[in-house]
């Protein structure tokens, strides 16, 4: 039961760490290449421990992002819960990969959730954005094997399970 | 699929309907921590900055600011007496007209956003009567306004986000129109002007206080362009933001406070303009003439 509780505050606060980069301020420049952090994070917990981390978590965290980036509510809510449930029906795949077809993999989950924001986003507000909006799914999946690294040792660490 | 329905069943109401904001406003009080966390370490190194800085620095910039004061004070007693005499003229005419509004300095949080909405984060929000709708400055325009309250913090949507519309007087002919944002930081739209309507490079902005949320008279923008084809019914104009609307760190929210004016029956709380929650509109105040009979209940 303890262990329980102490695996949920590990996942937690590697959540929050992924949401305080999402805002943390970056150069005029660079703000538009910021990765979808969370949603890494996310990915990485949904393929690691799917009975635990979600469809419903991945609305939940989507929710709080929202709120937190002052984006329609239900923007994130909706990305993040169809990757996780695409991760989920697929993981058992993508935990046998090697570190680039795991690469690729991620790289289409992420392309999926942006996809979804920009209809969104178009639907709404009637904007498009321009090329760069595609290059941080590319960015994320460059950063996963280092993101799935790192959360691999925490999770050993603290021997979430 | 639950969560699925549940997330457009959200984002329908939340773009149609305004009743979600409470529930956004409660969830903004849960992530004020991170809001805060996020902006830390720059109110740090500012504040180390501001207790290591030299003390010849201070007295050069104390000096400074004496010197500037004295002259700020200069031009306001001849302000003061320039409004005096408005409102006199203005007494004559019978027309009525108000001045004085109370501000309250906050600062922006170091916090990034949604790179695709231009919206800022401040330091103050309800325990400081800020509202939602109410008009954002900065020391040189009109910056925007308040969408979303929480205790600490505040978010403003800036005027030149696409989703914003200001309406605005020309101030050299008079000419009411209204501008919007266009995206980018640096340009607003004013889309519904005739060909042949008297505007012009260089011409300035400002708010004509129709829609109620801005006091009138304040600067907005500077026309930058003005394009008019022969074949299109509209000119298209574009105007810059006065306001420094990525280079201020300091800006100012401004209660209007009504002035000489009877309130509308009515509107609860218009007597305490101070408590911010419930200050009497403008256009609500301008439609009400001095000698306005009350209404028979």
């Amino acid at each position: 039961m303890s262990a329980d509780g102490h695996g949920r505050l590990v996942i937690l606060i590697s959540l929050c760490i992924a949401m305080l980069l999402t805002i943390l301020p970056m150069p005029e420049w660079a703000r538009p290449f910021r990765p979808q952090w969370v949603t890494l994070v996310l990915l990485y917990w949904a393929i690691a421990l799917p009975h635990r981390i979600g469809v419903g978590s991945g609305f939940l965290v989507g929710i709080v992002l929202d709120v937190l980036t002052g984006t329609l509510l239900g923007q994130h809510a909706l990305g993040l819960s169809v990757v996780a449930f695409i991760a989920i029906q697929l993981h058992q795949r993508i935990r046998v990969f090697p570190f680039w077809q795991q690469s690729l993999g991620i790289l289409v989950l992420l392309v999926i959730e942006r996809l979804l924001a920009l209809w969104i986003t178009g639907a709404t507000r009637g904007e498009t954005p321009g090329l760069v909006y595609w290059t941080v799914p590319l960015i994320g999946a460059l950063l996963w094997p280092w993101i799935f690294v790192t959360l691999r040792s925490i999770r050993r660490q603290f021997e979430v399970s | 699929m639950v969560a699925v329905i549940l997330s457009l069943g959200l984002l329908v109401l939340d773009h149609r309907y305004h009743h979600l904001q409470q529930l956004r406003n409660a969830l903004a009080f849960l992530t004020y921590p991170l809001h805060y966390l996020a902006d830390l370490p720059f109110t740090a190194s500012r504040w180390l900055g501001e207790t290591t800085s030299d003390r010849d620095v201070l007295l050069e910039q104390n000096r400074e600011l004496r010197n500037q004061n004295l002259r700020l004070r200069g031009e306001l007693q001849k302000y003061e007496s320039l409004q005096a005499e408005n409102l006199r003229l203005r007494d004559l005419v019978d027309s009525s007209f108000k001045v004085g509004d109370r501000v309250l300095v906050a600062e922006l949080s170091s916090v990034d956003l949604d790179p695709y909405k231009q919206q800022v984060v401040i330091n103050k929000g309800a325990a400081s009567g800020a509202y939602e709708g109410q008009p954002v400055l900065d020391a040189h325009a009109v910056m925007g306004q308040v969408i979303g309250v929480t205790p600490f913090s505040s978010t403003v949507l800036l005027i030149t986000d696409i989703s914003h519309a200001l309406p605005v007087q020309v101030l050299r002919s008079g000419l009411r129109t209204i501008a919007v944002g266009t995206g980018r930081i640096d340009a607003l739209a004013l889309p519904y002007l005739p060909t042949n309507s008297d505007i012009a490079e260089g011409d300035l902005l400002v708010t004509s206080g129709l829609g109620g949320k801005f006091p009138p008279g304040y600067p907005v923008a500077t026309v930058t362009r003005v394009d008019r084809s022969p074949d299109a019914p509209f000119s298209s104009v574009v105007a810059e933001p006065r306001a420094h609307l990525d280079r201020s760190r300091e800006v100012l929210l401004v209660w209007t406070v009504p002035n000489q004016l009877p309130m509308l029956p009515g509107a609860a709380g218009a007597e305490t303009p101070d408590a911010g929650a419930d200050a009497p509109t403008p256009a609500a105040d301008e439609s009400l003439g001095a000698d306005r009979p009350e209404p028979a209940t």
